[in-house]
């Protein structure tokens, strides 16, 4: 062996260093710009050195709890249909394709279809002029596409959350799909069967300990992901209050050159709010596994 | 139909073990109740396609009508005639995703070979840095780069759109190609060495090979990614790069409904195309996204 130990050691940072640059530049490059030019004053305002004034009007604008409300609402709704759902999907998919390609190919259909294209599709499907109003009115249920419930740009954001849903149940469920195939999963099903459990004992006590944990950092992707959507909120939202991704984008293309500190204060807060959200549901998760698994 | 209900292998032995029939019935309770959710699940993942095609195909689509009254190719011939945006939008959609694919993988293969094969100090920080800007908000990574790439002149250019796709690109491409490593043994590569191959042949011969499924499923879904990203593209490239999401989303603030129906469907197509080959290409029950950790 002519290696040195120290070389081998050195060897994966080596390997490593091309992406960790690239990520560590672009993304780095983007929170350390985002920082320094939010606390800078804007030019012709007159203040020097640094300041704190785009964070002050930030948190002093009305919407802003409303549009953090409204993000993490959206986040924590749409996580929690797409792992339920996706796991009800997987199970059931389980069972019935066993050996069906084609279905499972078709479940896996949103996957690789852009969000706008969702959007999209969903403003056809939910929208006064979309397919279940024109039903509705075939039906003789409503009189006119304007008294169809609003379903797409109302307070509780159902139009949105249709769309996460139908992108991101087989997201959640292809990834449960393949730990639910696993020998480790049907070996244990197997044994818990043959010493006489239930299928709600199995699926309580075996299957869903077992899937969970993987599941789990699916569901963190997820939830990172409807956090900071921008193009379904902004195609499918209310005017009043809009989330923390379009309240930010506003920011950024207003006219007033003040505003633009304000976005990046609120770039950072984005990323700051999503990665500690991220970080605490993992805790918990994880120790509640731990204590099922006990 | 009737042929997927064939039990997998494993199911046999549970089978065997109690054919007493109170199992029996309720397994046959549970496969009923099953076929019910995937139904329902496979006709929910369908139905938004529907007024997507319907609308497309319509002339005077008018409120109540469901099923047009008139059917027409207009709305197709706008999208897809001769010099209409979608082909220069297609070209750059594929331009953008297929070079920050590659990008990805030449960075990934280094780097996912380094978390699939070392067992190091680190790792775990390692991974962490390479998921947190995949957990940050694509708008927030755009408005920071925003300054950073108009400095430098980038900003508007297809090369910065690149660049920041890899952001949320790159990370996963890592993370896929270091589950394919997981499973190579380097030994074969050892004796390739062994027995005279050069570094360019063990690569081609042996390791490529060896993580070949991993590898498709690395790029097709790096380029998936940034097919479908909107913020960044929207950002970055200032309106100037325009891929088939911005010119749907124009399209869809504010254009002809029918056309962007049409537009929307033919911007599924090629996912659908790499849906179908990889389907068929991974035959691993896994699944294109069972790398994603």
């Amino acid at each position: 062996m002519r290696t040195l130990l120290h070389d081998e050691r050195l060897r994966p940072w080596l390997l490593l260093a091309p992406a960790l640059t690239v990520v560590g530049v672009l993304a780095g490059g983007a929170i350390v710009q985002a920082a320094v030019r939010s606390v800078s004053p804007v030019r012709g305002s007159g203040e020097t050195g640094l300041t704190l004034s785009a964070y002050r009007s930030l948190l002093a604008d009305p919407e802003l709890p409303r549009s953090l409300l409204l993000t993490l609402y959206l986040a924590t709704t749409s996580t929690l249909l797409a792992v339920v759902l996706g796991i009800a999907a997987a199970l059931a998919l389980r069972q019935v394709a066993a050996r069906s390609r084609w279905l499972t190919t078709v479940f896996q259909l949103p996957l690789p279809i852009p969000h706008v294209v969702g959007a999209v599709a969903v403003l056809a499907l939910l929208g006064q002029s979309g397919l279940f109003s024109r039903i509705a009115g075939s039906a003789g249920l409503i009189d006119d596409a304007a008294s169809f419930p609003a379903l797409v740009f109302d307070p509780l954001a159902i139009g949105i959350l249709a769309e996460y849903t139908w992108k991101e149940v087989p997201f959640v469920g292809i990834v449960a799909l393949a730990l639910l195939r696993s020998s480790r999963v049907t070996e244990q099903e197997a044994a818990a069967r043959s010493l006489g459990a239930g299928p709600w004992q199995r699926l309580r006590h075996v299957t869903l300990p077992l899937v969970l944990p993987g599941v789990l950092s699916v569901a963190v992707i997820v939830f990172a992901f409807s956090f900071g959507a921008f193009e379904v909120p902004l195609l499918l939202g209310a005017s009043f209050p809009e989330t923390l991704p379009v309240m930010a984008f506003r920011r950024h293309t207003d006219i007033s050159l003040a505003a633009r500190p304000e976005a990046l204060a609120l770039s950072l807060l984005m990323a700051a709010v999503a990665v500690a959200c991220v970080a605490l549901a993992m805790r918990v998760a994880r120790r509640t596994i731990r204590e099922e698994g006990r | 139909m009737t042929a997927t209900a064939t039990p997998l292998p494993p199911a046999q032995p549970r089978r065997t073990a109690t054919g007493r029939g109170r199992h029996l019935r309720d397994d046959t309770g549970r496969s009923w109740t099953a076929r019910v959710v995937v139904t329902v699940v496979i006709a929910g993942i369908l139905l938004p396609l529907v007024p997507l095609l319907l609308s497309s195909f319509a002339r005077g689509y008018f409120h109540p009508q469901v099923v047009p009254e008139t059917w027409s190719l207009r709305a197709w011939q706008i999208a897809l005639g001769p010099g209409a945006a979608t082909w220069s939008a297609l070209v750059a959609s594929v331009v953008v995703a297929g070079v920050v694919s590659l990008i990805s993988l030449a960075l990934g293969l280094p780097a996912g070979r380094a978390l699939g094969l070392y067992r190091f100090r680190g790792r775990r920080v390692v991974e962490f840095l390479l998921l947190a800007p995949v957990l940050v908000p694509p708008i927030a990574i755009a408005i920071g780069l925003h300054g950073v790439f108009l400095r430098l002149g980038l900003t508007g250019s297809v090369t910065a759109v690149v660049l920041v796709h890899l952001v949320p690109v790159l990370p996963y491409v890592v993370l896929i190609l270091a589950g394919a490593f997981a499973n190579l043994d380097p030994a074969f590569e050892d004796q390739a060495r062994s027995l005279g191959a050069g570094r360019l042949a063990v690569l081609w011969t042996v390791t490529l090979p060896s993580i070949a499924p991993g590898l498709v499923t690395a790029a097709l879904f790096g380029f998936l990614v940034s097919w479908g990203q909107y913020a960044l593209t929207l950002v970055i490239g200032g309106g100037r790069v325009v891929t088939l999401p911005i010119l749907i989303f124009a399209s869809a603030s504010g254009g002809d409904t029918a056309v962007t129906s049409a537009l929307a469907l033919f911007a599924t197509l090629p996912a659908l195309a790499i849906l179908l080959i990889n389907a068929h290409a991974v035959r691993d029950r896994a699944a294109p996204l069972g790398g994603v950790r």
